[in-house]
C-alpha cells in the first residue's frame, strides 16, 4: 500500500513527499486513499462531524437521549470509560519491557504506547462532547475537589496525556530526524514509564471508584466497595488483551512496515496469554468475593443475576480457560481468541457499570440516540485513521522510520 | 468483613495522612451548630401547593400548573424546585409533602464536584455556583436524593435545584416557601432546635407520626426533617437512603493516591534494578547504567 513508486527519475529529497506522501506526488497519494475502508471512514466522518457541531449548537438535549435519570450516556460509558481501559496495554507493555526488563516485549512497546495516547486523545474529546460547559474544563486547575474522586480522574487524564505524548515523541523526532533530543528522551523513558504505571495505577483505579458514592444506584452484583480494585485488574487485563489483538492485526495489515524485522509474533502471544490466564484468573475472583462480600447471592437467579453470570462467565471465565489452554498445548489461536473475548468482556463490563446496571430500578431505561452512536463511532475511526497515518510514517512497528526505509528503498532501485 | 475492610481503610487512610498530610481528606465536617434547618410536618400540610408558587417567583421560574397534577407522582425539574405530592392514608384522608433538595449535612453532591461548583454553606444551604460549572453531571448521580437536576435544552446548561434560599437567608428573611406555608408544616429554625420539635411531636402525640424523622440520619442527616404518619416512600420521598454521611464512602479509595505516588516509583525502581543487575555480579546501585532502549 505503501511502496514508493519505482522508475521515476530519482527527485531531490523533499520532506513533503518523503515523510507525508510516503514517496509519491500528491496526485499519486489522492489515488491510492480511494480503498473501500476510506470510503466508509469518510461517510461516517461526514455525518459525524456535523452532528459534532450540532451538539455544541444546540446542546445536549437535541442530540443525546440523556435525562434527569439517566445524566451519563455513552460517551461516558464508551468513549471515557472504553476508551481509557483499553488503553491499559500502554503503561502493561511499557512496564513489562522497561521496568521487568523482559526485553523481547520491546517490539509490541511502541504500538502499545501510540494505541495509549491516541486512546486517551479521543476519551478526551469524547468528554468535551460529553460536558455540559466544556468551556469551564479549565477550572479544574484552580479548584480543588479533592473529596471528588472525578477530581481525580481528571488530573490522572491530565497528567497520563502527557506523559503518553512525552512518550510518543521519541518516535515522532526520530521520523523528523531531530537527533539532538533522541538520547535525553531515551534516557527518560524509564522515568516517563514509571510516571506511566503511577497515573495509570490511579486513573484506572479511580474510574472504578466514581461507582462508590452510587450504592443506591449501581445493581448489588457490580457494586462492591473493593470495585476500584476490579477497575485496575481488569485495566491489566485489557491492556493484555489489547496488545495481543493489536500486534495480530497491525503485523498483518501493516506487514510491509515490519518486513526484515525478525519478530517471533506467535511466541510474544503464548507469552501475554501466560499473563492473560493468570490476571484473569485473579480477576475471577475478585468478582466473585464481591457478589460474596455484598452478600447479592439472591440477585443471582433475577435476570440482572442471568447478565452478570454471562460477563462473569463468558467473558472472564472462558477467555481465562483459553488463555490457559492455548499456552499449555502451543495453541497461538486459541490464544487469540481468547484475548478477543478478554477485549469485548472488559468493554462489557465498562458498560454495564456504567450504563446497563447503573439506575437499574430507575422506571425508564436509557437507550443511546442515533447521533450518540455515531459521535462516538466518528471518534473511533478517527482513532484508527490516526493510528494508520502514524504507523505507516512513523518508526512505530520497527526501529528504522517506514519513511527513511521507504526513501532508501527508492534511492536503491 | 465490613469491619475489617473499615479497618483496613483506616489503616490506608492513617498512612496516607503520615505520607502527605492527608491531602485527601473528606470535607464531611461537621455542621455548625446554629446551622438552618426545615421542620416538614405532612399531617399539617393542606396541599395548597402555595411554596410552590412562591418558590417559582423567588427562583424566576415558569409558573406551577393547576392542582389537576396532583394526580400523578412528580419529580422535581429544571424548572420546577420543589413540588408536592398527594396520598391517600385512608380512603379520602389525603396527605402531602413537598419534595426538594434535603441539603445534606454531608452533600454527596459537594463532594463529588470536582470543582467546587456545588458547596456547603456553614450556614446550611448547599449552593451551585454555574461560572465553575463544567457540566460532568457527577453531582445528580452522586445524590441519592435524585435532586440535581440538568438544562439538556440549554447550549449553556446549569444545573438547578432548590438554594434553601441562601440569598433570602444571607438577607435575614426566611426561605420563600416557608413564609409562604399558611398551615404551619413548615417550620424554619435551627436544625439542632427543629430535630427536637420533631420528636416532641412525636413522642407527645401517642401514635399520631411514625416513628421516624426522615432526615434525621439519611445519608448522613440532612438539613431537612420530616415527620409523617404514613411511610416516606408513599410521600415520594426516597426509601432506603443509606444512613452514612456518602462522602465517607469514597475516603478510603482517595486515601489511595497518595500511597501509590509514595511507594510506587521506589518498588518500580527496585524491580528495575533487580531485573537490570548483571547475573553473578555484585549487584551495586550503578550496575544498571547502560541504555536499553531502542
Amino acid at each position: 500500500m505503501a511502496e514508493a513508486a519505482p522508475g521515476v527519475a530519482t527527485p531531490a529529497p523533499s520532506f513533503l513527499r518523503d515523510r507525508i506522501l510516503l514517496g509519491r506526488t500528491p496526485r499519486e497519494y489522492l489515488r491510492a486513499q480511494l480503498t473501500p475502508f476510506n470510503l466508509v471512514a469518510a461517510a461516517i466522518l461526514a455525518v459525524g462531524l456535523p452532528l459534532l457541531v450540532l451538539r455544541f449548537w444546540k446542546g445536549l438535549g437535541a442530540t443525546t437521549n440523556l435525562s434527569q435519570t439517566a445524566p451519563w450516556g455513552i460517551w461516558i460509558g464508551f468513549d471515557m470509560m472504553t476508551g481509557i481501559v483499553l488503553a491499559a496495554g500502554g503503561f502493561t507493555i511499557g512496564a513489562a519491557v522497561q521496568i521487568l526488563g523482559l526485553e523481547r516485549y520491546h517490539a509490541i512497546e511502541r504500538p502499545a504506547i501510540l494505541t495509549a495516547f491516541l486512546g486517551y486523545v479521543m476519551a478526551v474529546f469524547g468528554l468535551l462532547a460529553d460536558l455540559g460547559r466544556p468551556w469551564n474544563i479549565i477550572q479544574a486547575l484552580f479548584n480543588y475537589g479533592t473529596a471528588s474522586v472525578l477530581f481525580e480522574v481528571a488530573w490522572c487524564v491530565m497528567c497520563y496525556t502527557t506523559v503518553l505524548l512525552l512518550e510518543f515523541t521519541l518516535p515522532f523526532f526520530e521520523w523528523l530526524g531531530w537527533q539532538r533530543f533522541l538520547p535525553a528522551l531515551r534516557k527518560a523513558l524509564i522515568a516517563l514509564t514509571v510516571l506511566s504505571v503511577i497515573f495509570s495505577t490511579m486513573h484506572q483505579s479511580a474510574l472504578g471508584s466514581l461507582f462508590l458514592i452510587m450504592p443506591t444506584r449501581l445493581h448489588p452484583l457490580w457494586y462492591t466497595p473493593t470495585i476500584f480494585v476490579l477497575f485496575f485488574v481488569s485495566a491489566v487485563i485489557a491492556g493484555i488483551c489489547m496488545v495481543i489483538v493489536e500486534s495480530t492485526l497491525s503485523h498483518r495489515v501493516f506487514a510491509d512496515r515490519v518486513k526484515g524485522k525478525h519478530v517471533d509474533v506467535d511466541a510474544l502471544t503464548l507469552g501475554l496469554g501466560k499473563a492473560g490466564a493468570l490476571v484473569t484468573f485473579a480477576y475471577f475472583f475478585l468478582k466473585v468475593q464481591g457478589v460474596v462480600d455484598g452478600h447479592a447471592w439472591h440477585h443471582l437467579t433475577t435476570g440482572w443475576g442471568a447478565w452478570f453470570l454471562v460477563e462473569l462467565l463468558g467473558f472472564v471465565l472462558l477467555p481465562c480457560l483459553l488463555f490457559a489452554y492455548g499456552v499449555r498445548h502451543a495453541k497461538v489461536r486459541v490464544v487469540r481468541i481468547a484475548a478477543a473475548i478478554g477485549v469485548l468482556g472488559i468493554v462489557l463490563n465498562r458498560i454495564n457499570v456504567s450504563i446497563v446496571a447503573l439506575n437499574w430500578q430507575a422506571p425508564q431505561r436509557y437507550v443511546p440516540s442515533w447521533m450518540e452512536v455515531m459521535v462516538s463511532l466518528t471518534l473511533v475511526t478517527i482513532g484508527i485513521l490516526l493510528f494508520r497515518w502514524i504507523i505507516h510514517r512513523m518508526p512505530i512497528l520497527s526501529d528504522a522510520a517506514p519513511a527513511d526505509a521507504a526513501a532508501q528503498h527508492r534511492r536503491r532501485a | 468483613m465490613q469491619i475489617s475492610r473499615r479497618g483496613f481503610f483506616r489503616v490506608a487512610a492513617a498512612g496516607a495522612a503520615v505520607a502527605t498530610g492527608g491531602a485527601a481528606r473528606a470535607e464531611a465536617a461537621a455542621p455548625a451548630a446554629d446551622a438552618v434547618g426545615m421542620l416538614v410536618d405532612t399531617t399539617r400540610c393542606v396541599g395548597c401547593r402555595g411554596c410552590e408558587a412562591a418558590c417559582a417567583e423567588a427562583n424566576g421560574l415558569p409558573e406551577p400548573p393547576g392542582d389537576a397534577c396532583l394526580d400523578t407522582r412528580r419529580e422535581t425539574s429544571e424548572d420546577a424546585f420543589t413540588v408536592v405530592n398527594r396520598t391517600e392514608k385512608a380512603p379520602g384522608e389525603l396527605r402531602y409533602a413537598k419534595q426538594q433538595c434535603m441539603h445534606c449535612l454531608a452533600p454527596a453532591c459537594a463532594s463529588a464536584c470536582p470543582v467546587r461548583a456545588m458547596t456547603k454553606l456553614p450556614s446550611g444551604p448547599v449552593v451551585y455556583d454555574a461560572a465553575k460549572c463544567m457540566g460532568c453531571r457527577y453531582c445528580m448521580l452522586a445524590c441519592p436524593f435524585d435532586v440535581p437536576k440538568y438544562e439538556y435544552r440549554s447550549a449553556a446548561p446549569r444545573v438547578r435545584k432548590c438554594t434553601f434560599c441562601a440569598e433570602r437567608q444571607a438577607q435575614g428573611k426566611a426561605p420563600a416557601c416557608a413564609e409562604a406555608c399558611p398551615s404551619g408544616a413548615l417550620t424554619f429554625g435551627k436544625r439542632a432546635d427543629l430535630l427536637e420539635e420533631a420528636k416532641t411531636r412525636i413522642y407527645g402525640t401517642k401514635g399520631a407520626y411514625l416513628h421516624h424523622v426522615y432526615g434525621e440520619h439519611e445519608a448522613g442527616g440532612t438539613s431537612w426533617l420530616y415527620v409523617t404518619d404514613v411511610p416516606p416512600e408513599r410521600l415520594a420521598l426516597k426509601a432506603g437512603v443509606p444512613g452514612k454521611a456518602f462522602p465517607e464512602l469514597v475516603s478510603g479509595a482517595l486515601a489511595a493516591p497518595p500511597l501509590v505516588m509514595t511507594l510506587w516509583p521506589p518498588l518500580l525502581m527496585g524491580l528495575y534494578a533487580i531485573t537490570r543487575r548483571p547475573k553473578g555480579g555484585e549487584g551495586g546501585a550503578a550496575a544498571h547504567e547502560e541504555d536499553h532502549h531502542g
